[in-house]
């Protein structure tokens, strides 16, 4: 297992450019004359190419992450403390729309979740992507209008050249959510964010989604960040995930890692309510009570209150963040030395069983990099 | 499974709905029935008439051809007013989208009785107030919940009041349209493991509309696929999982996203192309093809399909 996670480390050294990094980010609402703290000093870094995708329940602030790195918190919201790092340069202190425009669309783009409301109803949709190309890339009309064609085209629209001209009811949610990120990608961005971008869709117009979403990543290159709630979509699309709960990254590590080997046991606890991995005839595991309230101080581990591990010491200190691995870490006191043993729930345990086994079976036919290996073998057959 | 009593039955049941040229068959001639006490599975994709079939059984949507049976009388088109309202009270819906499914006007103690006034399912005040409180704390919750309007519950909550709204009429049917797909993760476990809890302890028969497999493998006995109005494989739900016959079960299969990132990654995705059947010549037909698993096929499909299946069977 060791020799493994060296591999595993080695793969990630080579293409360790940093393309954004957050430091302790605090974000907070003024809501009806009350100070909500959405993200409580968040931690997190991206690195170029790869695919990150960031896992919680509703109200867990990874929305609101997101859009930090954009400008696109509400009105009432701001950034009360830490940093983001966008290329070198801090997006934290960004103020005006004017400076935010350098960067929204430009460099970083959002897909949403809803294709039946993020297009404009009254314009065809070849003409809300030609806009971007004449407001981003300066065209004239006609010009942007052949660019749309090509891009709509590449989304596997058919008949791009006559569909053009027809307005968003007229399309399935599927193809909707094609041409939203058509306008996206029209905007050549470094770094996409798609914020649920399937959560609408059926089962195998998402799996067309994401192989689309896939294959415009392998041609152009560009980091994506996935934010959503189904552990189906992220095991299908993430390199590393990261687990949030109460405007905190509690976990994160490798897809791997996180799925097979998790610690946290808010990562338990989403792993055991999968429909998936349930066993017929027996109740699914569900989470015990509701997120803490965000508009009070939080005290200790946020999730201690819905956790059936948790310790004396979950309810009064913030519990640090442990390494696991170099690329694996955790914030739950179950990881300090001095933490009393804790067996993982059944379902759990045999991931990390079934995990071991597949990884001895790998390292045993070859001695040097087998993880590394077969990891590489998967970058081939996704693009 | 007690003595297999057929609770509802569907018989070549059409829908159609008038658009401006003529009609839209967005249900084609559909067979299939549901045992009492099972928890039956309808899957497909939006569009393929799913829901329309939900809505036409507690008889929202008219139907324009064949017959669906509830315990043997048939319950379609014109029917006695008794017999209406015997249906109104034996067969209860829950919507998909709980938050645009309870009227945000009304608090809930009358939402949930809404069913019991139409129907006048009470005698006196306290009869209806104790109906409402058992319902309410059936689903988890409080009864003085009651008092409240519907946006100060969590979605999880509101579509526990949308159960509720169901189960004040004590039906026997309930026809459970995809509840759980507009729900958080978290929340869907808790919902899911009320509807089989509420099935077990009421002895309800549950008709469960989705169109995430994974779901519906965990919660079903029998479950029918249906695609463009046509039910086209209809088994036991282990056997539609170990054998799927018709090529867009196995695409609606292999496209269940699972959470285990080594093999999603070598995962490839079928896609169902219609075209790669031939029916010109050889019409398709409802057939029996494995014991007790039916699907659309012509006899050439029956054979080729079943063949890989044929060797493990003798």
């Amino acid at each position: 297992m060791d020799v493994d996670k060296n591999a595993n480390n080695k793969t990630f050294a080579a293409e360790d450019e940093t393309i954004l990094d957050v430091q302790d980010l605090v974000i907070k609402f003024n809501l009806r004359g009350q100070v909500l703290t959405a993200i409580r000093g968040a931690n997190m870094s991206v690195r170029r190419g790869e695919t990150l995708a960031i896992v919680g329940e509703s109200g867990s602030g990874k929305s609101v992450l997101t859009k930090s790195f954009i400008g696109m918190l509400d009105k009432n919201g701001w950034v009360d403390s830490g940093s983001i790092l966008f290329e070198g340069v801090d997006l934290a202190h960004y103020k005006t729309e004017k400076e935010w425009l350098s960067i929204r669309g430009k460099k970083i783009s959002m897909v949403f979740q809803d294709p039946m409301t993020s297009l404009n109803p009254l314009k065809p949709i070849g003409k809300q992507i030609a806009e971007v190309y004449e407001l981003h890339h300066g065209m004239d009309a006609r010009c942007a209008e052949q660019e749309a064609i090509a891009m709509l085209d590449r989304v596997g629209i058919t008949e791009a050249d006559k569909r053009h001209k027809q307005y968003p009811h007229e399309f399935s949610g599927g193809m909707r959510q094609r041409v939203v990120i058509a306008i996206a990608m029209a905007c050549q961005p470094e770094v996409l964010i798609c914020d649920e971008p399937t959560t609408a869709l059926d089962v195998t117009i998402q799996a067309q989604i994401l192989d689309l979403i896939r294959s415009l990543q392998a041609e152009f290159g560009f980091t994506t960040i996935y934010i959503t709630h189904d552990l189906g979509v992220v095991a299908n699309v993430a390199d590393r995930v990261a687990v949030m709960y109460s405007g905190k990254i509690v976990e994160c590590g490798t897809a791997e890692e996180v799925f097979y080997d998790p610690r946290h046991p808010y990562t338990w606890a989403l792993l055991s309510s999968l429909p998936q991995l349930g066993v017929k005839g027996k109740p699914l595991f569900s989470i015990r009570g509701t997120p803490p309230s965000l508009f009070n101080e939080i005290k200790g581990d946020a999730f201690a209150p819905r956790n059936p591990y948790a310790l004396k010491v979950d309810f009064v200190y913030e519990p640090p963040v442990f390494e696991v691995s170099p690329t694996h870490w955790a914030a739950t006191w179950l990881l300090d030395p001095r933490a009393p043993k804790v067996e993982p729930p059944e379902i759990i345990r045999q991931l990390q069983e079934a995990w071991l086994v597949q990884n001895t079976w790998l390292s045993g036919g070859a001695t040097q990099e087998p993880e590394g290996a077969s990891a590489g073998a998967h970058e081939e057959t996704k693009s | 499974m007690m003595a297999k009593e057929k609770i509802l039955e569907v018989k070549d049941l059409s829908v159609d709905f008038k658009v401006r040229k003529g009609y839209f068959r967005a249900v084609d001639k559909v067979n299939f029935f549901i045992y009492r006490g099972e928890t039956f599975g309808l899957v497909g994709e939006s569009g393929s008439g799913k829901t329309t079939i939900g809505r036409a059984i507690v008889r929202i949507n008219e139907t324009s051809e064949g017959d669906i049976l509830f315990e043997g009388k048939k319950i379609n088109g014109k029917i006695p007013p008794e017999l209406d309202r015997e249906v109104i009270h034996k067969i209860q819906m829950i919507f998909q989208d709980p938050m645009a499914s309870l009227n945000e006007r009304a608090k809930i103690d009358y939402i949930v009785s809404e069913g019991l006034y139409s129907i006048g399912g009470f005698k006196t005040e306290e009869e209806r107030k104790a109906k409402v409180e058992k319902a309410l704390l059936d689903v988890g919750l409080l009864p003085e919940f009651a008092s409240r309007f519907p946006h100060e519950f969590s979605g999880g909550q509101r579509q526990r009041i949308g159960i509720a709204r169901a189960l004040v009429m004590s039906p026997e049917l309930l026809v459970a349209d995809e509840p759980i797909s507009a729900l958080d993760v978290s929340i869907r476990a808790q919902v899911l493991n009320l509807l089989a809890q509420l099935q077990e302890t009421k002895g309800l028969t549950l008709m469960f509309i989705a169109h995430d497999l994974s779901v519906v493998r965990f919660i079903t006995d029998r479950i029918a696929v249906i695609h463009l109005g046509k039910i086209v494989e209809l088994g036991k739900t282990e056997e539609i999982f170990s054998r799927p016959l018709h090529p867009y079960t196995r695409a609606l299969l292999s496209a269940i996203p699972l959470p285990d990132p080594r093999r999603e990654r070598g995962r490839k995705a079928v896609v169902y192309d219609p075209s790669c059947h031939d029916y010109s010549k050889n019409k398709p037909r409802w057939v029996e093809a494995l014991p007790e698993h039916f699907v659309l096929a012509n006899e050439a499909e029956v054979e080729a399909w079943t063949k890989p299946f044929s060797s493990a069977l003798s």
